[in-house]
């Protein structure tokens, strides 16, 4: 009886798993056929219709060793600064016993909230007005964004961290500048992790900010740069399928790397 | 606090509060503002009109109410089948199974993805396909997908499933692993069938996870855009714009500002105040169990 069960579980499993992989099939299959080949069969292996041409023309239109830059430079520089920033602020916000601080704290977790499109509008137009249309802006704005959901996860973490090793860094003369970057930022590394996956993911598949703030093509990052190139090329399937696979390449490859971090950053961030 | 230790607390905090005011806390008051104001997204002189824009929305503009009744009734279904398909995963991949990691890698990956390749992704799969499959056998049913707004809408359904299915079940799987193994065994003991062990036991102790997976999901349904876009863009006739969408063509397509940021008090005021209910009400259940 029970190893009936388990059968049965690993061949529902098996079922599901080939269903939720088969949209992956197909968009890979027919990104290898010519436009006649994926009109006269859809479901098959290319056979015949087999073509390496798509790549080759969809890799120069979506301009992807630049779009790719951009996006890589973007979400790093953005990560970076959001876990500087935030992990300063959230040990402070701990540390200090104040009204300030706790009204500061409530303050970040209650614009969790808030959805985009109330702030959109205003946002861009004084944007353009202070000259931020650009990568720097977007960077500052999604360290602007990035902040409550860093702040509150490193909050979590580091109320759980005994005091006692920073009194002892403060007797030995740390100012805290040097207290939270040589005792305490190192011990906050897990939260760190998860806090890089999770907006890591965010800024690399953001697709309305930056279409929204940073609107030259030499700028463009992959998901603008797909927006655009699929709308050129929506009705040459071919091309458009090879494009979507270049796009998803970097995201698969860093979860095949990434696996064990981004499911584990990602339950941490949900039960926040 | 004495001089020193404000002096650092200022260092320390400034940084992220400063871009939090100017990204957030400013353009939230400032569109609040706006909503009452002739605006017109480029001058600054902006008229005060007092409640004509939340007006017309109501009384003229039936698109944002159609825009929401469509949000809403794609919201309800798809937090129930998100919530139910990936308990159900979580279920199946925590059975022992030898594949049970490469399964879990599998069910998760689309989440990863970005939701306007995904949306391109199934507008291949639903026009393509679908059609191709629905000519070769016959079947109707599966021609002419997301050219219609009953399509338009399971289309959507059917791409957020598969998408954020995965993320829950990660959710519930860790919720799954919280139940001591030795209540379980003792169930069994006692004579408890599967069934009863999942309805009386397992449903009761993962509870608090189901609050977390039904909060997320509702607001991030509620929230759709990118999906949306790349998906139907709204079509056929606007029948599949939802809120976010109908908000950014008030804006960026007919140039009304003001109408388009007073849509957006009220998505705001919308998500807010669900997002808040549903905290309450699970957090209630939870105590009462």
């Amino acid at each position: 009886m029970k190893k009936k069960n388990k059968i049965c579980t690993a061949i529902v499993s098996i079922i599901l798993a080939i269903l939720f992989i088969s949209p992956f099939y197909l968009v890979l299959v027919n990104s290898f056929k010519t436009q006649k080949g994926i009109f006269s069969d859809v479901i098959g292996l290319p056979g015949e219709s087999f073509t390496l041409n798509n790549y080759v023309e969809a890799f120069k239109h979506l301009d992807f060793i630049k779009s790719f830059t951009n996006s890589l430079l973007i979400t790093v520089f953005s990560v970076v600064i959001i876990i500087i920033f935030t992990s300063m602020a959230a040990w402070m916000l701990v540390r200090t016993k104040s009204k300030v601080s706790i009204f500061i704290f409530l303050m970040f977790s209650a614009s969790m909230l808030i959805p985009f499109q109330a702030v959109m509008l205003p946002l861009v137009a004084m944007a353009g007005k202070i000259h931020l249309l650009n990568p720097v802006g977007l960077v500052f704005m999604y360290l602007g964004f990035g902040t409550s959901l860093s702040v509150i996860l490193y909050h979590g973490f580091i109320k759980s961290i005994p005091k006692e090793i920073e009194e002892a860094a403060a007797i030995d003369g740390c100012n805290k500048f040097q207290t939270f970057w040589i005792i305490v930022f190192p011990l906050l590394k897990p939260t760190t992790v998860t806090v890089s996956i999770l907006n890591s993911m965010w800024i690399w598949n953001d697709f309305l900010l930056p279409q929204l703030v940073i609107n030259r093509p030499e700028w463009q990052t992959i998901p603008l740069k797909m927006f655009y190139f699929f709308g050129e090329y929506s009705k040459r399937w071919n091309l458009a399928l090879a494009g979507l696979v270049i796009a998803m390449i970097p995201i698969v490859v860093f979860y095949l790397a990434m696996q064990k971090y981004i499911i584990k950053g990602i339950v941490q961030g949900s039960v926040k | 606090m004495n001089k020193d230790s404000r002096k650092w607390f200022i260092i320390f905090v400034a940084p992220a509060l400063f871009a939090f005011i100017v990204v957030v806390l400013i353009p939230v008051i400032m569109g609040i503002i706006y909503s009452f104001t002739s605006w017109n997204g480029i001058e600054d002189k902006a008229n005060w009109i007092g409640l004509s824009n939340y007006i017309e929305i109501i009384k003229d503009d039936k698109t944002f109410f159609s825009s929401f009744l469509f949000t809403a009734k794609f919201a309800i279904v798809s937090v129930i089948t998100i919530n139910v398909m990936g308990f159900v995963l979580a279920l199946l991949v925590t059975r022992g199974l030898k594949i049970s990691n490469g399964l879990r890698g599998i069910f998760f990956l689309p989440n990863l993805i970005g939701g306007l390749i995904l949306g391109f992704i199934w507008q291949f799969i639903f026009t393509k396909g679908f059609d191709f499959i629905g000519a070769a056998l016959g079947i109707d049913f599966l021609r002419g997908w997301l050219a219609d707004p009953t399509t338009g809408f399971w289309g959507l359904v059917i791409l957020m499933s598969w998408q954020m299915s995965g993320y829950m079940m990660v959710i519930y799987i860790s919720g799954l692993q919280n139940i001591p193994d030795d209540i379980i065994e003792a169930a069994k003991i006692d004579g408890a069938s599967d069934g009863q062990i999942l309805r009386r036991i397992i449903i009761p102790l993962v509870s608090p996870a189901f609050t977390i997976g039904i909060f997320l999901t509702l607001s991030n349904s509620f929230k759709l855009y990118d999906q949306n876009l790349s998906l139907t863009a709204g079509g056929p006739y606007n029948s599949t714009e939802m809120i976010a969408m109908n908000i950014y063509n008030s804006a960026f397509k007919y140039n009304e500002f003001g109408i388009a940021q007073a849509k957006a008090v009220i998505f705001l005021i919308i998500i807010a105040a669900i997002t808040l209910t549903q905290m309450y009400y699970s957090k209630k259940r939870e105590v009462e169990m």
